[in-house]
C-alpha cells in the first residue's frame, strides 16, 4: 500500500513537471480566484476566457492565483506573452475579456485604459 | 456571495490552497425535509486543533496577504441567517470537512446558482487535481468523478477546450434531468 502511494506522488509531481514543461514559450493567462476575487465575478470572467479561447481555438494557458492584496480592483487577470511583461488587468468584466483576447493576447498590443499592474518579465 | 455555488467555488480554493489532490462536493437538496446540505472534503494539509475554533471568525487567516480571512466566515454567515450553521471537521495530515447545512424554503437562502460554472472553473484551472461531485435533488443523484473521465481520456489532459465543452454539454445535460427530468 505504501508504494502505491508514493507511486502517486510521483505522478502528481511529474504531472505538475509535465504541465510546467508544456506551458513554456505559451501565453498565459491568471485569473484572481481568492474570495474577493470570486465575489467580484472572476467565475463569469474566467468562463468568458474560456469560451474565447475554446472559439478561436487559441493555445493559452489559464491558471490561477489567489488574493494578491488589490480586492477593492478584482476580478483581476493577468495576460503574459512570452517574454513580455506580465500586465495586470483590474476590474475585468466579461464584456473586457474580448477585448483583452483579441487586442492583447492575439495582436500583442496592452489594453492600456484596463492596466492595475505591469511586472517585468522574469521578476516574478 | 450571490450564489451558495460561489460560496462552494471559494471554499474549494481553501483546499486547493492546502494542496489536497482529491476534493469533493456533495450538495443535498431535500426538499421535504426542508433542508440544504453542502460539504466539502479534502485530502490537504490540514488545520491544526487551535486553529479550528477560530476558523469562522472573520479576523482569522493564515495568509499574508491581507488581514482578514473571509470565506468560510461568510459561507458560515449565509448558513445562520437562515436557520443553519456550518461545521469544520479537520486534523493535521487527516484532510478537513466543511459542512454547511440550510433551511431550504428559507427567504434569505441564495439560490445555487451557476454550479456548472463552478465545476468547469475548477477543472479547467486544476486539471492535477481530482473532484468528486455528488449532488442530489428530491432523491435524484448526479454524479462526477474526474478521476473516471481522466481514465477514458487516457492521458488526454482534461482541461483541453474540447474536453471542456463536452464537460460544459455533460453537466448542463446532468443538471436539467437533476431539476426537471421526468419530474
Ligand atoms: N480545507 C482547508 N485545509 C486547510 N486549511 C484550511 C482549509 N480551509 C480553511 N483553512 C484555514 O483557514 C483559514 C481561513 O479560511 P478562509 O475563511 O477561507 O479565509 P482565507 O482563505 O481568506 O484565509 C485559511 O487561511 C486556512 O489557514
Ligand atoms: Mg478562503
Amino acid at each position: 500500500m505504501k508504494s502505491l502511494e508514493e507511486l502517486k506522488k510521483l505522478r502528481e509531481e511529474l504531472q505538475k513537471e509535465m504541465l510546467a514543461r508544456n506551458s513554456k514559450g505559451k501565453t498565459k493567462i491568471v485569473i484572481g480566484m481568492g474570495t474577493c476575487g470570486i465575489a467580484a465575478g472572476a467565475r463569469e470572467v474566467l468562463q468568458a476566457v474560456l469560451q474565447e479561447i475554446e472559439k478561436r481555438k487559441l493555445d493559452v494557458v489559464v491558471s490561477q492565483t489567489g488574493c494578491i492584496g488589490m480586492c477593492e480592483k478584482e476580478p483581476l487577470l493577468d495576460v503574459q506573452l512570452p517574454g513580455k511583461d506580465r500586465i495586470t488587468y483590474g476590474n475585468v468584466t466579461k464584456e473586457d475579456v474580448q477585448r483583452i483576447i483579441v487586442e492583447h493576447v492575439i495582436n500583442g498590443n496592452i489594453v492600456e485604459d484596463l492596466v492595475v499592474a505591469r511586472l517585468e518579465e522574469g521578476g516574478e | 456571495m450571490r450564489e451558495l455555488s460561489l460560496h462552494i467555488l471559494d471554499i474549494v480554493q481553501n483546499s486547493i490552497s492546502a494542496d489536497a489532490t482529491l476534493i469533493s462536493i456533495y450538495i443535498n437538496e431535500d426538499i421535504e425535509g426542508d433542508r440544504l446540505t453542502i460539504k466539502i472534503g479534502d485530502n490537504g494539509r490540514g488545520i491544526p486543533e487551535d486553529k479550528l475554533m477560530h476558523i469562522t471568525d472573520p479576523f482569522y487567516t493564515t495568509r499574508k496577504t491581507r488581514e482578514v480571512g473571509l470565506g468560510l466566515a461568510l459561507f458560515a454567515q449565509a448558513a445562520r441567517r437562515c436557520e443553519g450553521d456550518l461545521q469544520v471537521d479537520s486534523g493535521v495530515g487527516e484532510g478537513t470537512v466543511v459542512t454547511a447545512f440550510f433551511s431550504y424554503s428559507h427567504i434569505d437562502r441564495p439560490p445555487m446558482g451557476d454550479i456548472k460554472g463552478t465545476l468547469i472553473s475548477l477543472i479547467a484551472l486544476n486539471p492535477g487535481i481530482d473532484f468528486m461531485y455528488k449532488h442530489i435533488y428530491g432523491g435524484k443523484k448526479f454524479f462526477l468523478d474526474t478521476r473516471e473521465i481522466k481514465r477514458e481520456l487516457q492521458g488526454i489532459e482534461i482541461n483541453q477546450n474540447e474536453v471542456l465543452g463536452w464537460l460544459r454539454g455533460y453537466i448542463s445535460e446532468a443538471l436539467e434531468d437533476l431539476y426537471g427530468g421526468e419530474g
